[in-house]
């Protein structure tokens, strides 16, 4: 055998503390992958848990009355929620009609006519500053500036709280989706003469309406799902709204309600409430990204 | 400068009608910013005779009597503090390991999708829905762990009992699930945007894949993975019905995370639907104080994240 050959051999097997130490250096690096990967799918646990007793526990009650009749009272049993789906879808609306115009407008003003305007900043940061503001704050703010002032609880106040909620979100997104636009197509608007407004109307917002309507979805999702901004503005009622100016059931208010009663049938309810809740959550969400993607 | 601004069409001189749909956008812009200070400003002027009568005195007393109007949150402070530390004590290495999976390719791309769509999911679900299934999944198990925990470290201060099943440690363990997915997502950003090229030199230099985690890719992403966690750590401070619903609510301050507590803001959800007179000003108080605490928090993290932005784009 030739010098060298043997030489490598020697490199390769005869020494065995290299050896030994790669065998350890593998070792280690599989431990940690199984590890992660057990962390990981660990994560997979309370989500299956959620979704499997929301099924469970939510679907004997499912049916069509559940849908049009009126919460039970304490200790009774039937009845559904019709109330609180029609509060809720309420004032999500009424969140959406405030919320939506100003932050797609905002959105323009910061992304289209002064991007780098010290004001744009501004509005940059109060909306990320705004989006790290806790649920219950919006609340506080709306009973300050509703409740307080009509000195009852309403679906306005309810409302107004949705909206301060969905705001940043849709501010924020909105001005994503008009980054998203090429700046090609607004030259080519302009080079044609079309004005700011033609070229921000005719061009621009047609190619961000998309990517707009998804920030839009995803701020009505967390806003019907939210609880604590609506807790002590819009309230509860046991009864169908009359007017928009007393309070008013929602859905995820139900379930708080229902949760913490002695009654099974509540709780039962309050499960229901939770697996419609869960859906509607759910498809709003589905909807947002699949708008989204047709884009791309 | 001046001639071309000069109209050549017509001699009269072209004035262009104010932009209208701008000032339109202008107004919008304007009233989102003064959105925050209205918002800041209504909590003020509400706290104001709770902040002129009790002053500083309120954030470090530890009654809370409506009915004598005995007004202090110092135990609601500790137990937000504390509930979401502990949150982010069981999220970290849950977020950043799923950060890891996530960005690597342990697995393949389709269950990678699938984590992903996990985490989004569980974003998605809401506060009050984390309650109700706490109360009737997480409860039970830390009952009997905290009956477990009295009989085995029973004299150690943090596990002394009675042992709850509404207490801090319940609501931390369900607010932890509730971050998990923010600290996921921003961790999995930062890690992302690591450049392959330092990935592929660590390779290079023999390191196993782990090695490379460790020494390189980790580090670099060590601020977007530090800002996901102040961030989540503002979330979690601000979360309100889960926790209202599983904390037990309590003012009396105790060592024990097996005890009931209370949070800042799951004070707010419980009294303010029939509070009366003062107690609705010092309620107004406590959402001030809840104010301040979470945009110290949410600025802290925002600054370190643009930090993060600022380093990676040195590095591209």
């Amino acid at each position: 055998m030739d010098p060298i050959a043997s030489h490598s051999l020697d490199f390769f097997d005869g020494d065995r503390s290299v050896n030994s130490k790669t065998v350890a250096r593998s070792l280690t690096n599989r431990i940690l992958s199984g590890v992660c990967i057990t962390l990981s799918l660990l994560t997979m646990v309370p989500l299956i848990s959620i979704i499997f007793l929301l099924l469970k526990q939510g679907l004997p009650l499912l049916g069509a009355g559940i849908f049009t009749e009126l919460p039970p009272a304490a200790g009774m049993t039937g009845g559904g929620f019709g109330n609180a789906i029609l509060g809720t879808l309420a004032m999500v609306g009424i969140g959406l009609a405030v919320s939506a115009p100003a932050g797609i407008l905002s959105a323009i003003f910061i992304n289209e006519y002064a991007p780098t305007s010290r004001l744009a900043q501004t509005v940059r940061l109060v909306a990320k500053l705004l989006t790290g503001i806790p649920s219950i704050i919006c609340g506080v703010f709306a009973f300050a500036v509703v409740v307080m002032m009509t000195g009852t609880f309403s679906a306005y106040a309810g409302g107004l709280a949705l909206a301060v909620l969905m705001l940043p979100t849709i501010l924020l997104t909105s001005e994503q989706a008009l980054m998203g636009v090429q700046s090609a197509y607004r030259e080519a608007a302009y080079g044609l003469g079309a004005t700011r407004f033609q070229t921000i109307a005719r061009v621009v917002l047609p190619d961000a309406f998309p990517a707009i309507m998804t920030g839009v979805m995803l701020a009505v999702a967390r806003a019907a799902g939210e609880t604590a901004p609506l807790i002590f503005t819009a309230l509860f009622s046991q009864f169908w709204a009359k007017s928009l100016n007393e309070p008013t059931a929602s859905l995820s208010v139900l379930i708080y309600n229902f949760s913490t009663v002695p009654f099974p049938h509540q709780i039962a309810m309050a499960w229901t409430a939770s697996l419609v809740l869960v859906a509607f959550v759910t498809l709003a969400n589905i909807s947002a990204q699949t708008i989204f993607s047709r884009k791309n | 400068m001046s001639a071309p601004e000069k109209d050549i069409i017509s001699p009269a001189g072209y004035r262009p009608a104010p932009d209208l749909f701008k000032i339109l956008c202008q107004t919008a812009s304007l009233l989102t910013v003064l959105m925050l200070g209205w918002i800041i400003y209504e909590i003020i002027e509400s706290a104001w005779p709770a902040i002129q009568k009790f002053g500083f005195d309120f954030m470090t007393t530890s009654a809370w009597v409506p009915n004598r109007e005995r007004f202090g949150v110092l135990p609601f402070i500790i137990g937000t503090l504390a509930s979401s530390f502990l949150a982010i004590l069981f999220a970290f290495p849950l977020g950043v390991a799923i950060a890891i999976f996530l960005s690597e390719n342990f697995l393949s791309p389709s269950i990678r999708q699938t984590m992903r769509f996990v985490v989004e999911m569980l974003a998605a679900i809401p506060s009050v829905v984390y309650g109700l299934w706490g109360i009737f999944v997480i409860i039970p198990i830390v009952k009997a762990f905290g009956d477990w925990a009295v009989g085995t470290f029973g004299d150690f201060p943090l596990f002394s009992g009675p042992a709850y099943g509404n207490s801090l440690l319940t609501a931390s363990v369900v607010l932890a699930i509730m971050i998990l997915p923010t600290i996921t997502a921003i961790s999995r950003n930062s890690l992302a945007s690591v450049p392959k090229t330092l990935r592929e030199g660590a390779y290079a230099l023999g390191a196993t894949r782990w090695e490379a985690i460790f020494s390189v890719i980790l580090p670099t992403a060590a601020p977007g993975i530090v800002a996901a966690t102040i961030l989540g750590l503002g979330r979690a401070m601000g979360e309100t019905m889960a926790v209202a619903m599983l904390i037990g609510n309590s003012s009396r301050l105790s060592w024990s995370v097996l005890s009931p507590s209370g949070t800042l803001a799951g004070l707010l959800a419980n009294q303010f639907g029939e509070a009366q007179g003062l107690q609705v000003n010092s309620l107004m108080y406590a959402a001030l104080i809840l104010i301040g605490i979470t945009l110290v928090v949410n600025l802290l993290g925002e600054a370190v994240l643009r930090y993060t932005q600022k380093q990676t784009a040195g590095i591209r």
